[in-house]
Order: C-alpha cells, then sequence, then structure tokens
C-alpha cells in the first residue's frame, strides 16, 4: 500500500471549488513536486494533505503505518516570523512538540536529535543566534531542521525557493535531494519547472486539466511539453 | 524620604499592597510577548472592559466577593472572543470592540442607576484606573490575588515550550498534529485570569500597559523568546515595585504611576536599543 493514496479530490474555500479530480499516491522515498499556475490550487491541496483545510470530497488514505500527524512540514514564512524574537535553538526543538502530548519539557534525546539535525542542515554555528536576523536561506535550514524533529518519513515543502538567490536556491535543491537520497519521502510545492523536472521523481501537475506520473512521463505528456516550452518558471 | 518610607512600611495594609503588586507585575508580564506576537493585544483589551461590566453588575448585585462573578464571564468571553476570531461570522475585531465597548456603557449605566453609593463618578474612576484601592485590600484579597497569581504563572511554566510553538508557527504546530486549539484556549484562560487579578492594581482600562509594555521593551534587547519572557517579567516587576514606592510617596494614583514607570522604562530600553542596534 502506498504512503498516502489521494483518490477523486476536490479543494476548495467556501463550497467554491478550486481543483478537482485530483488522483494521485506518493509511495516511500519519491521525490513529488506538485506544479500548476497561479491560483490553480496548489497550497490548498497542501493544506487539505495537512489537514488545515478539509476537501470538498474524495479521500485522503495514509498508509504502510504511516500516522496522519507524521508528515514533518516546510511552510512558507509567516509575517509574524519575521520579528519574532526566538533562537534557532528553541525554533528547532518545538518540531517535537507534536510527539510530546501533556509533557512540559524536552528530553535530553531530543535534545540530541535536534543538535544532530542542526548539524545534518549545517547550522550548528547559529545555535545561540535569533532567528530573525538569520538570511533566508538560513532561516529554511532552520525551518527544516524543525521538520525533521518532527519527522523521519514525509515533508511536505511549500514553495521552499521562493525569496532565496540562484545559488542558495541551488543548495536548497540539493540539500533537499540529499534528505531525499537518506530514504525521507518529499512532496514540493514549487513555481520552477526546470528544478522540478529536474529532481522529482513524480509531476503532479494541477490546473484545468490534472496530469499525475512519473518525471519522464510528464515530460512526454502534452501538458508537460506545453508547460516546458511556456518558459518552464511559472511565477 | 527614607523615614516617610518606613513609616509607611510599618502599615500591614501598605505590605500587602506591594506584595500583590509584584504577584500581579510577574504574572501579567509572562503573556505579553504571546499577545503581542499573536496580534491578540487587542483581545487583553476588550476584555478589560468585559471585566468593568462584570464588577459593575456585582457591585449591584451586592456580591461580597466580586472576583467570584468577574472571573467566570471573562474567561467566557475570552473564549468566545477566540472562536469568532477564527471563524470570522464577524471580524474579530469588530467582535471585540462591540463587546467591550457595550459592556462599558452597560457597566456605566449600571452603577448610575442602582448604585448607593453618594460618588458615582469616583466609583467609575477608580473602577476604570485603579485607585487606592489597591491599599484597601483584605487579607483574604491578598491571599486570592496570590493563589491566581501563582496558577498563572505554574500554567506558564508548563506550557511554556507549547506556546512557543503554537505562537511562533500555528499552521505547523497544527499540521504535526499539535492540539493549537487547546492550547489557545488555554492562553485566552490565562488572560482571563491575568486581566481579573490585575483590576485590583491598574484599574480596567490600564491593564494592557501592564501585559503589553514589558514585553514589547524586552523585544527591543532580546533575541531568544527565553530572554524576552525572563528580562519583561524582571522588568515588570521592578517597574511596579518603583511605581508603588513612588505613588506611596508622592500621592499620586498607584496604577497611572506604574504605567508611566513602564512607558518611562519602554522609552529607556528602547534608546539603549537603538544604540545597541546602531553599533
Amino acid at each position: 500500500m502506498a504512503l498516502i493514496s489521494i483518490k477523486d479530490l476536490a479543494l476548495g474555500y467556501d463550497r467554491m471549488t478550486v481543483a478537482d479530480g485530483i488522483n494521485f499516491e506518493v509511495n516511500e522515498g519519491d521525490y513529488l513536486c506538485i506544479v500548476g499556475e497561479n491560483g490553480s490550487g496548489k497550497s490548498t491541496l497542501m493544506k487539505t494533505l495537512l489537514h488545515l483545510q478539509a476537501p470538498i470530497s474524495g479521500s485522503i488514505e495514509v498508509g504502510d503505518g504511516l500516522k496522519a500527524d507524521e508528515i514533518g512540514y516546510l511552510p512558507q514564512q509567516t509575517v509574524v516570523q519575521r520579528d519574532f524574537p526566538a533562537s534557532v535553538w528553541e525554533i528547532v526543538l518545538s518540531g517535537f512538540q507534536s510527539h510530546m502530548g501533556l509533557r512540559p519539557f524536552y528530553t535530553a534525546e531530543e535534545k540530541k536529535i535536534a543538535l544532530e539535525n542542526m548539524a545534518h542542515m549545517g547550522i550548528s554555528e547559529f545555535k545561540k543566534r535569533s532567528y530573525r536576523e538569520l538570511s533566508g536561506g538560513q532561516q529554511q535550514r532552520v525551518l527544516l531542521a524543525r521538520a525533521l524533529c518532527a519527522t523521519r518519513k514525509v515533508l511536505l515543502l511549500d514553495e521552499p525557493v521562493s525569496g532565496l538567490d540562484p545559488k542558495v536556491t541551488a543548495e536548497m535543491y540539493e540539500l533537499i535531494k540529499e534528505l531525499n537520497d537518506s530514504g525521507i519521502t518529499i512532496i514540493m510545492i514549487s513555481h520552477d519547472i526546470q528544478a522540478a523536472v529536474r529532481y522529482a521523481s513524480h509531476i503532479l501537475h494541477i490546473g484545468k486539466e490534472v496530469y499525475f506520473g512519473t518525471k519522464e512521463e510528464y515530460v512526454n505528456s502534452e501538458e508537460g511539453r506545453f508547460f516546458l516550452r511556456n518558459g518552464g518558471d511559472l511565477a | 524620604m527614607i523615614d516617610k518610607l518606613t513609616l509607611y512600611m510599618s502599615f500591614p495594609y501598605v505590605r500587602y499592597a506591594l506584595i500583590v503588586g509584584v504577584f500581579i507585575a510577574l504574572s501579567s508580564s509572562l503573556l505579553g510577548v504571546t499577545l503581542v506576537l499573536k496580534r491578540f493585544s487587542y483581545i487583553g483589551d476588550g476584555l478589560s472592559h468585559v471585566a468593568f461590566g462584570a464588577m459593575a453588575v456585582a457591585s449591584v448585585l451586592k456580591i461580597a466577593n466580586q472576583e467570584l462573578l468577574i472571573l467566570p464571564v471573562t474567561v467566557l468571553c475570552a473564549i468566545v472572543l477566540l472562536r469568532t476570531g477564527q471563524r470570522a461570522m464577524i471580524k474579530g475585531d469588530a467582535a471585540i470592540a462591540m463587546l467591550s465597548v457595550g459592556s462599558l456603557a452597560f457597566g456605566y449605566i449600571l452603577m448610575n442607576v442602582f448604585s448607593a453609593s453618594a460618588n458615582v463618578s469616583g466609583d467609575v474612576c477608580s473602577t476604570l484606573f485603579g485607585s487606592a484601592s489597591i491599599l484597601t485590600l483584605t487579607k483574604d484579597e491578598v491571599v486570592l490575588c496570590a493563589v491566581l497569581s501563582a496558577v498563572v504563572v505554574v500554567m506558564f511554566i508548563l506550557l511554556y515550550n507549547k506556546i512557543f510553538a503554537v505562537t511562533f508557527d500555528e499552521n505547523f504546530s497544527r499540521a504535526t498534529g499539535v492540539r493549537a486549539d487547546v492550547y489557545n484556549l488555554m492562553i485566552a484562560i490565562m488572560i482571563a485570569l491575568i486581566i481579573v487579578i490585575s483590576m485590583n492594581l491598574v484599574g480596567s482600562l490600564l491593564i494592557s500597559a501592564l501585559v503589553i509594555f514589558p514585553a514589547i521593551s524586552a523585544m527591543r534587547l532580546f533575541n531568544s523568546f527565553r530572554g524576552v519572557t525572563i528580562f519583561s517579567a524582571v522588568l515588570s516587576v521592578v517597574c511596579a515595585f518603583a511605581g508603588m514606592i513612588i505613588s506611596i510617596l508622592t500621592g499620586t494614583p498607584v496604577g497611572s504611576t506604574i504605567v508611566v514607570t513602564d512607558v518611562l522604562a519602554f522609552a529607556i530600553i528602547s534608546g539603549i536599543g537603538a544604540i545597541k542596534g546602531g553599533a
């Protein structure tokens, strides 16, 4: 059984359908890119996958022993966070909240894992620094380290490179690739079709036509060819 | 001046007032950062007006222990406000404005029509701005205040990491299965508790100052959530203590003096922050 299977999903707000007829599945180790024009429902799909919003119809099933809350999430940054007084350490540790239930404090084991995740993301030296002083790329690494504290199985990334310069963008993609190679399933929303085609194993294209398939199938499909020909970068 | 202070200190009600003031200042400062960052500041303000209305009802009904009525009413309104903020039937800030001016007007009418006191405007003024009432607390009230403050402090320590997570990134928390609604509710209950205990010290109009100023000041100087929280608690206690001493010595109103001390501290700290930031 697949890790996540989506059947006949329709998405939207206040009974207004934004996208429908979405069918896809994600298996362990996949790298799925979700692409589509602005307003095609990519972010709504992400929120629905994360149970932040109820679907209009259809079903989301999780399998293979994945619990609904074992999904790590790299959100787009919010306004609140830009002037939030928080150290990198505090933010990374907060990823463990999902496993804590009513337990008030972090354990030594959790602190150790948090340190490992920070080392993995190359942000150990920023441990005591304030999040709001870091560059955009560094902030994304902090949030990735936090997401890794929440899960080792599936990561959902919402436009992880938006606002980053080309060099940092490339580094970010390499980092995500490494995570994927180490066995973590990646689901990423992206504007950047070129990168999607380069790194992903599967592509979900939503919009008027919904397309789901492996990267190779997509590149040769009608939607994919049209999309790639039109400059790729849809932003 | 020292003599005067020693003389005043020999009165038990002055000592009570100082103790209660310190407790209130400590607990009220804790949630300041969360309220400011979650854009909840106005909820505290709205709730304090609700507490005023409840107090008017309590005094008309001649309830001996007014907290027993004010507390549940304020907690209830905190929950209602938080819910409407999320669902947006009536927009959050509009709902708060309606509730807060509504209860101000309602409370004032009640106090005018039913008050047995000869000095209605004096009563109203002291409820709104805090009066010398901090100096007239009975031992029971001191104990109640201390217990409620202790409840807030203990709740805050136990929920500290969760409050941080929910404040920093509510969507991430929800997505990874943290029960953000429950913790938002806890925060609302704590705000209500804080407002009820702070009314004694600064009156219902000035409560927000007690909650917000130390937090904003601390955010100018510190970069971690822990640093900000600890510094704002210390600053709040120091300002409240200094404010009370000044007011005892000079005869100025207690609540306003404390708030003015907080404002001055904010100005000084902003200055230091600017110099530090510029260097």
